[in-house]
């Protein structure tokens, strides 16, 4: 992340919402400990979820969530670049494209006839789309959701002017460093761990279960070393290693193209 | 802009809805003192995920589904669960059926607590935002706070996280808790139910506009319990019907204005789902207690304004908030975390009480386990018509009142419906239009 330049005495936030389920804005007032005393240290100037008063621009923080998937939200998050000084994608939405990006590999009219008896009055873009593909971004913060304490780090960091301290790791050493049994060595069941971002605090193995992917790509994941051995020790069908590609962070690269690979059998 | 001089017409418009759960928009004209257009506008992006489920496995729905929407994400999570398990004859009974209620119940507390102190309760005591709201009443804020953690270490503990729980799967649970997981819960709510009290004896204080609507109320109806996972879906007019039924009885139509489809009867009457139309129909099966409460403050079911839907809120916070404690008390870990699945073709029907009513879903699925078709009906969509019917009857009382206040005033009254737009579209935009 960029240090950004000095912000204001007390800084202002806005909070942005685009295609999403509100889960990561959310995760601000879920902070039920922190919330009034971070109201004191931030003036919270634009946030629709939690107050009726939107103060115009400049803000010295922009949080975006959700990810662009209309004409609208095109024109919207390219005003907000403007506005603010800088700009956080928060969750797997605004950092990946989110669950929605599975219309990606579709055909969205066919998608829109399916579910909207007059599709014409439904504007969409082709595709969903991370907030970076449009603006540029100073952090990206991942998860679905995002996890809140991260979003405290982020945040304090920024007050501070100094990088947040952020994993870019495999959610296995996290796994690992909270002392929770492997669950792919003790109960066989396929995860995710080794090619996924830690964050969450590893909480799927913590639950008996493999992870699922929400916190997106790990730094170098090696893919196709977990592929393998998914398909010749755990009993992984191609279309299934495809569908655990393509979840809430499955448009973001190289999950993105591993997933084509498995689907046109490219991938060993 | 004054109606005084120019009784006419009058346009009210708000375009970004404020404390709502997604994006949506309101234009009202009002001619004379005749309303002759409302657009209860949703232009939350739609995300298709009916569309996406096709081809997926049965067992990533709940996953998915969640992700509808992050306040209410269990609801999503139990009516895809329950309806897949009806496709394939899957039964989740006792200790394991019982943890889902808790689970409920803690969803119905953090959302419910949400949106009464911070999304509604501000338009009563006239404040922009429960962050002003704390610079005079701290007390409650923080009250409110508190409670709304407990509701969310239900889910937390439950589910491994407040926002899109990992914990829940089709059959049941990957792990349930042990006996000694819950006790500091179970200490936490009881130390919150005093707060939830005087909170509700608050809420009776305040002044509420006055406008009795004659809903159809529908909601589910347990014989025994106040209905969450099931049971049959009941209307105030007499219809009593299998929840495999739902489509027969109810449909989903499109208008230009929203990109979520508007819930109505067959018969094309609008209804009310949601905390009142649950009360309505189930108060018989609530705690004494409660019904004691409700005395002590006048409150009356069936109660017919929507108004009052946070006091109805209220009721049901501390409903959950002893149902939980109940449930706690008796917890016995079962001996599995799920029910038995063997996978099997069917097509099943599933429908929950999700904070905002109830939530339906059906699902197709093939031998092999995944999805043909899926369709997923959310209490908002199911209440834009009826939102859009107060309005109507609403807006004309107003008239005297300036334009920011009555633009505020039609705002509260959206706001009673606690919409979930990111449900929905499947938003809010108001606009009054008086000319």
């Amino acid at each position: 992340m960029n240090i950004p330049g000095p912000l204001s005495q007390k800084p202002r936030l806005a909070v942005y919402k685009f295609s999403s389920c509100d889960g990561c804005q959310l995760q601000i007032l879920e902070l039920e400990d922190e919330l009034l005393e971070l109201a004191g240290e931030i003036e919270i100037a634009y946030f629709l979820e939690a107050r009726r008063q939107a103060l115009p621009g400049p803000y010295d923080i922009g949080l975006v969530e959700g990810s662009i998937s209309t004409p609208a939200e095109e024109r919207l998050i390219r005003q907000a670049r403007k506005d603010c000084k800088v700009l956080v994608s928060i969750g797997a939405c605004a950092t990946a494209g989110g669950i929605q990006a599975l219309r990606n590999w579709a055909d969205i009219d066919e998608y829109k006839k399916r579910i909207y008896p007059r599709p014409e009055w439904v504007a969409t873009l082709d595709v969903a789309s991370p907030i970076a593909g449009y603006v540029y971004i100073d952090f990206e913060l991942r998860g679905c959701p995002v996890n809140k304490r991260q979003l405290v780090e982020v945040l304090s960091a920024l007050l501070a002017q100094r990088r947040p301290h952020l994993p870019t790791y495999s959610l296995c050493i996290e796994c690992k460093r909270a002392g929770i049994p492997c669950v792919m060595v003790a109960r066989k069941t396929p995860c995710l761990g080794p090619i996924t971002q830690a964050g969450c605090g590893a909480i799927c193995p913590k639950f008996n279960r493999g992870c699922y992917g929400c916190f997106g790509p790990a730094e170098t994941p090696n893919i196709a070393a977990l592929g393998r051995f998914f398909q010749e020790e755990r009993n992984v069908s191609r279309p299934a290693m495809v569908r655990m590609l393509r979840s809430f962070n499955g448009y973001l690269e190289p999950f993105k193209t591993s997933s084509d690979d498995y689907e046109q059998c490219i991938q060993p | 802009m004054s109606n005084a001089s120019n009784p006419e017409t009058r346009v009210i418009e708000v375009h970004n809805l404020a404390r709502v759960e997604g994006e949506g928009s309101l234009h009202l004209k009002i001619q004379g003192n005749r309303v002759t257009d409302i657009r209860f506008g949703i232009f939350e992006p739609p995300r298709f995920f009916e569309a996406f489920l096709r081809g997926r496995s049965f067992d990533e729905v709940p996953d998915i589904t969640a992700r509808i929407c992050g306040i209410c994400p269990v609801a999503y999570q139990m009516s895809s669960c329950t309806a897949i398990e009806a496709a394939m004859n899957i039964k989740v009974e006792g200790q394991l059926r019982l943890l889902r209620r808790l689970l409920y119940c803690g969803e119905w507390i953090e959302s419910h607590v949400l949106h009464m102190f911070f999304l509604h309760l501000p338009d009563f005591l006239g404040y922009e935002s429960a962050i002003s709201m704390a610079a005079d009443h701290k007390d409650l804020v923080v009250g409110a706070l508190r409670l709304k953690k407990a509701g969310n270490e239900i889910v937390r503990l439950l589910g491994g996280r407040e926002v899109h729980p990992i914990n829940v799967r089709v059959g049941g649970f990957h792990r349930v808790p042990e006996r000694g997981e819950l006790d500091a819960l179970g200490e936490e709510l009881s130390a919150c139910r005093n707060f939830a009290v005087d909170a509700i004896r608050f809420l009776a204080s305040l002044r509420y506009p006055e406008l009795e609507i004659d809903y159809d109320c529908v909601a589910l109806r347990h014989p025994k319990e106040v209905a969450m996972l099931d049971g049959a879906i009941a209307t105030s007019r007499g219809l009593e019907i299998p929840i495999s039924q739902f489509p027969d009885h109810f449909e989903e139509i499109q208008v230009p204005h929203s990109t979520a489809l508007h819930g109505r009867l067959r018969n094309g009457g609008t209804y009310l789902v949601g905390p009142l139309a649950r009360l309505n129909l189930n108060w018989d099966l609530y705690p004494p207690a409660i019904k004691k409460l409700a005395e002590e403050i006048k409150f009356t079911v069936p109660c017919h304004n929507q108004f009052k839907s946070l006091l109805a809120r209220g009721f049901e916070t501390l409903y959950a908030l002893d149902h939980a404690l109940e449930l706690i008390s008796a917890y016995a870990p079962p001996s599995e975390p799920a029910a038995e699945i063997k996978v099997r073709q069917g097509v099943g029907h599933g429908c929950t009480e999700a904070p905002r009513g109830i939530l339906y879903h059906r699902y197709e699925i093939g031998a092999d386990g995944l999805i043909r078709s899926a369709t997923i009906v959310p209490p908002t969509a199911q209440n834009q018509p009826q939102i859009e019917a107060d309005l109507a009857a609403y807006a004309p009382r107003l008239l005297s009142l300036p334009q920011e206040e009555m633009t505020l005033r039609c705002e509260q009254l959206i706001r009673n419906y606690d919409p979930c737009i990111s449900c929905a579209t499947h938003f809010l935009k108001l606009t009054v239009d008086r000319g």
